[in-house]
């Protein structure tokens, strides 16, 4: 096994990596704000991804153009699936709340199956393209861009959360929502924007992902798998917790992917899972 | 009088902040014990402690002579330990009945058997007319003797009873409180956690005052109200029992 | 006062100890019980008699959920594991040793609850979230493996062999499918019985009460965790017997089908359509979804599948939205407020 091998794995480790961070940071900002985990996650990254293919399909926009629509998109859906799904959710009893964004789930996969097909999609000649040799290592660009602004996102995040007065709102209602209400602190209004915020980010990351990644109604099957194993080790709610859990489980998967069998990733994915839910049930940073 | 509940050297921490430093106290048989303290003594968590719902730091419990420190909940309810919880736990898709037929199902594998225990406890809780309402439709005051009558099902030998009289109307009291004098002809020793004065001077034999996580006083009524310790603490709140 | 309680207590106590349903309810079922007793001699066709066997098997598989879920609150999103179980545990028994599927089956039983405890011991005491993410987690994990394992076929599966001789000893029938239809009928009885008396007994209520509140069961002489997984035990028991019928049914074993989620997804939308923690919930469901499944493969065609799927995703979230206990929760609690009435 070669040096270059295993820099190679790490540093495209890191680098997707950063993507799982970002789509986690949204369902663990979701599950902080109001306890509920959001089983159609990872189809909001399929449809994301989508968004950004027929962006560059229909109208030709470059991925990296229509990023700040699809994530507005994203971001308006959330609002919408906030106010019209979840509200009435919330009151309703926890096998209703987990059965009732797996079923969203499972129709959007379908309907994306039956509007688009199963084929595999790619997105041939972005504008970023192409790979960097660094020593013995190729990185691709497009992964080195979308790492990047993963990156900034979250700096951009991180900032919102804690240096603006609606951040501290968001941060206020997580912990306790009854007190911030009382504080004038408007529930609602924060329980959407956590909505948007998090799909918005899965905007963000799925655009990214279209540059490099094959696009197909599945694909948020796995990432989503991931996204769960990412919050639960990071702790739910917590923004730093789904960075450095993101960056983690992408080193994980690379170099096991690397040194074992790489068709077995879910399972060594699914093994950390265990590990860390058993041993440390709020993950390694807990709340906000 | 023999001693049923035995404590010694309580503690709880929680990282920080200490909820119980090392509280000594026993509770004998067929008498009644107020716990008194503000808000954030440490009642509740005492409660947790001794009936097995977290681990304890350091300190023992016992029970009926047998030691019960860091048994689980239910080993513990088994042995005849019955409690209420503060923040009420009704189960709210069973009818009064079915609640009360989990609490009965501790002494008796019989499911006849435990429905007419059940309705004993109900008969004597005045739930019989709701009985077969679902337990989400009570209101607080019922919810509170439902949870009463579903511990009474066990047959316990005691009975730790969290703010029995909180947040009920007032003029259900006298109705709880002449319960609660029953269960002690009954035989059933009672630990009752409660914040109304008036009611705890009445009916308690004796009395432990806690205070930020200590025991500032222990023993009868009279004596623990001129405690200065317990005067010191609870400046202004004291009222004299009628 | 006293003497009023003592007299209400009195014929509180001499009440029926289970409520029992109206009349009219009673009458439906036992047509109900007719009918599928003489329902391959009502309907001839080989398609009429495979839509009835699939509606009672998947009427066992969604009560086996209807356990571990309905009754005692644990969320499994993975359930197919168990399904796969029973059809491999009997199906590698036979063709690599000979031992007939009836014996396959109660081994296959037994493998369900042991991995049921292997799974369930770690993962019962997470919080609910926690639990349900785990089980879609194993699901997907349990897939991947036995697609790769070459002694139980990978990822072309297992075919069993045919023998038209002895088919109660082979446990496959080749010239109608009358027999496999009241062998579905046996097994989904029993279960449902099995469940209804598991309703009526010291456990099930005590399931009920962790399900709802764990800490209030705990403090009256419950112990949680141990009855969690029983419950899960049972349940997979339950999930494994239909896997190995399926197995001699179709006398194919595919891992993309059989342990897929589609199956996972399925029991779970039946008994939360038809109502979870009631007794005829699960099958209500199946009987809604499964002819509504097979006619929309016939009009649609390929598609059929991928409509299906949209239409049971929509249907659990609005389920879920509206009325979240399912549709026979409703008349089951009407029962409940009746007591033990003799009236």
């Amino acid at each position: 096994m070669s040096r270059d091998l295993i820099i190679q794995a790490i540093v495209s480790g890191i680098l997707m990596g950063l993507i799982y961070a970002l789509v986690a940071v949204g369902l663990s900002l979701i599950f902080g704000l109001m306890e509920i985990v959001n089983f159609a996650h990872g189809e909001f990254l399929m449809l994301a991804m989508f968004a950004a293919f027929w962006f560059w399909a229909l109208a030709g926009l470059d991925p990296l153009l229509s990023l700040p629509f699809v994530a507005a998109i994203l971001a308006l859906a959330g609002v919408v699936v906030h106010f019209g799904i979840i509200r009435p959710l919330l009151k309703a009893p926890m096998l209703a709340q987990v059965c009732g964004t797996f079923g969203l789930a499972v129709a959007l996969r379908a309907m994306a199956q039956f509007l688009w097909t199963p084929d595999f999609r790619t997105i041939t000649n972005p504008w970023i393209a192409g790979r960097v040799q660094i020593g013995g290592i190729f990185i691709g660009q497009p992964q080195l861009m979308a790492g990047a602004i993963c990156l900034l996102s979250f700096v951009a995040l991180w900032l919102f959360v804690t240096r603006t007065e609606t951040g501290l709102g968001l941060q206020a209602t997580a912990q306790d929502r009854q007190a911030a209400a009382v504080m004038g602190i408007p529930t609602e209004r924060m329980f959407a924007l956590g909505w948007a915020i998090g799909l918005g980010c899965v905007g963000v990351a799925g655009t990214l992902l279209s540059t490099f990644f094959y696009i197909f109604p599945d694909v948020g099957v796995n990432f989503a798998l991931l996204a769960f194993v990412t919050v639960a080790l990071g702790g739910f709610g917590s923004i730093l917790g789904s960075l450095v859990a993101g960056l983690l489980i992408g080193l994980v998967e690379s170099l096991g992917g690397l040194l074992l069998d790489p068709s077995y990733k879910t399972v060594i994915v699914f093994g950390l899972y265990l590990a860390v839910v058993i041993v440390r049930p709020n993950g390694l940073f807990g709340r906000f | 009088m023999s001693m049923l509940l035995d404590v010694k050297g309580v503690t709880k921490r929680y990282g920080g902040l200490t909820a119980n430093a090392d509280i000594t106290f026993d509770v004998n048989q067929g008498e009644i014990l107020g716990i008194i303290g503000p808000n954030g003594a440490g009642k509740s968590t005492l409660f947790d402690l001794i009936t097995g719902f977290q681990p304890l730091d350091a300190g023992r419990v016992f029970f009926d002579g047998h030691e019960i420190t860091g048994m689980r909940p239910d080993r513990i309810a088994s042995r005849g330990v019955a409690r209420t919880f503060q923040k009420l736990k009704p189960f709210p898709d069973l009818t009064v009945t079915e609640n009360v037929i989990v609490g009965a199902l501790v002494r008796t594998g019989d499911m006849k058997q435990a429905r007419d225990h059940a309705l004993e406890a109900l008969a004597f809780t005045d739930l019989l007319e709701k009985r077969n309402h679902f337990a989400r439709e009570l209101s607080t005051g019922q919810r509170k003797r439902l949870e009463l009558a579903r511990g009474l099902a066990m047959k316990p030998r005691m009975i730790l009873m969290d703010e029995v009289t909180g947040g009920v109307d007032q003029r259900t009291i006298p109705g709880l409180v002449d319960l609660v004098l029953e269960l002690k002809r009954q035989g059933v020793t009672i630990v009752t956690i409660e914040h109304n004065m008036q009611v705890m001077m009445r009916i308690s034999d004796r009395i432990l005052a806690l205070y930020a996580g200590r025991r500032i006083a222990f023993g009868k009524p009279e004596d623990v109200r001129q405690d200065p310790a317990v005067v010191d603490a609870y400046l202004g709140t004291t009222t004299h029992a009628a | 006062m006293a003497s009023d309680r003592a007299r209400m207590l009195e014929a509180a106590r001499s009440e029926r100890l289970w409520p029992r349903p109206p009349l009219w309810a009673i009458g439906l079922g036992i047509a109900g019980a007719a009918f599928l007793l003489a329902y391959p001699f009502l309907f001839k066709t080989p398609f009429s008699h495979h839509l009835m066997i699939l509606i009672l098997l998947y009427a066992l598989m969604a009560q086996s959920w209807n356990v571990v879920a309905g009754l005692s609150g644990q969320i499994s999103l993975g359930h197919a594991i168990f399904f796969g179980i029973g059809a491999y545990s009997s199906t590698v028994l036979f063709i690599k040793f000979g031992i007939t599927p009836w014996i396959g089956l109660l081994v296959g039983m037994a493998i369900s609850a042991l991995a049921a405890i292997a799974i369930g011991v770690p993962t019962l005491r997470l919080r609910g979230h926690y639990f349900a993410i785990a089980t879609l987690l194993i699901g997907s994990s349990v897939q991947i493996i036995v697609q790769r394992w070459d002694w139980v076929g990978a990822a072309s599966g297992l075919y069993i062999p045919i023998n038209r001789t002895s088919p109660w000893y082979y446990l496959q029938f080749h010239t109608s499918k009358v027999p496999y239809y009241y062998l579905a009928l046996g097994a989904a009885a029993l279960a449902y019985l099995v469940v209804w008396r598991i309703q009526r007994s010291r456990f099930g209520f005590r399931l009920q009460a962790l399900r709802d509140e764990p800490d209030a069961a705990a403090s009256l002489g419950i112990a949680v965790a141990r009855h969690k997984v029983m419950a899960f035990m049972i349940s997979a028991a339950m999930m494994s017997v239909a896997g190995t019928f399926y197995g001699q049914y179709v006398l194919v074993l595919d891992p993309e089908r059989l342990l897929s989620a589609d199956i996972s997804i399925f029991v779970l939308l039946m008994t939360v359509l038809g109502g979870s923690g009631t007794l005829f919930g699960p099958a209500l469901g199946a009987a809604i979804l499964i002819p509504l499944s097979e006619y929309s493969r016939i009009w649609f065609g390929g598609t059929g599948r991928t409509i299906d799927l949209i239409i049971y995703g929509l249907l659990i979230l609005a389920v879920c939205i509206w009325r979240p206990s399912g549709i026979l929760s409703l008349f089951e609690e009407r029962i409940r407020r009746r007591g033990g009435r003799t009236s």
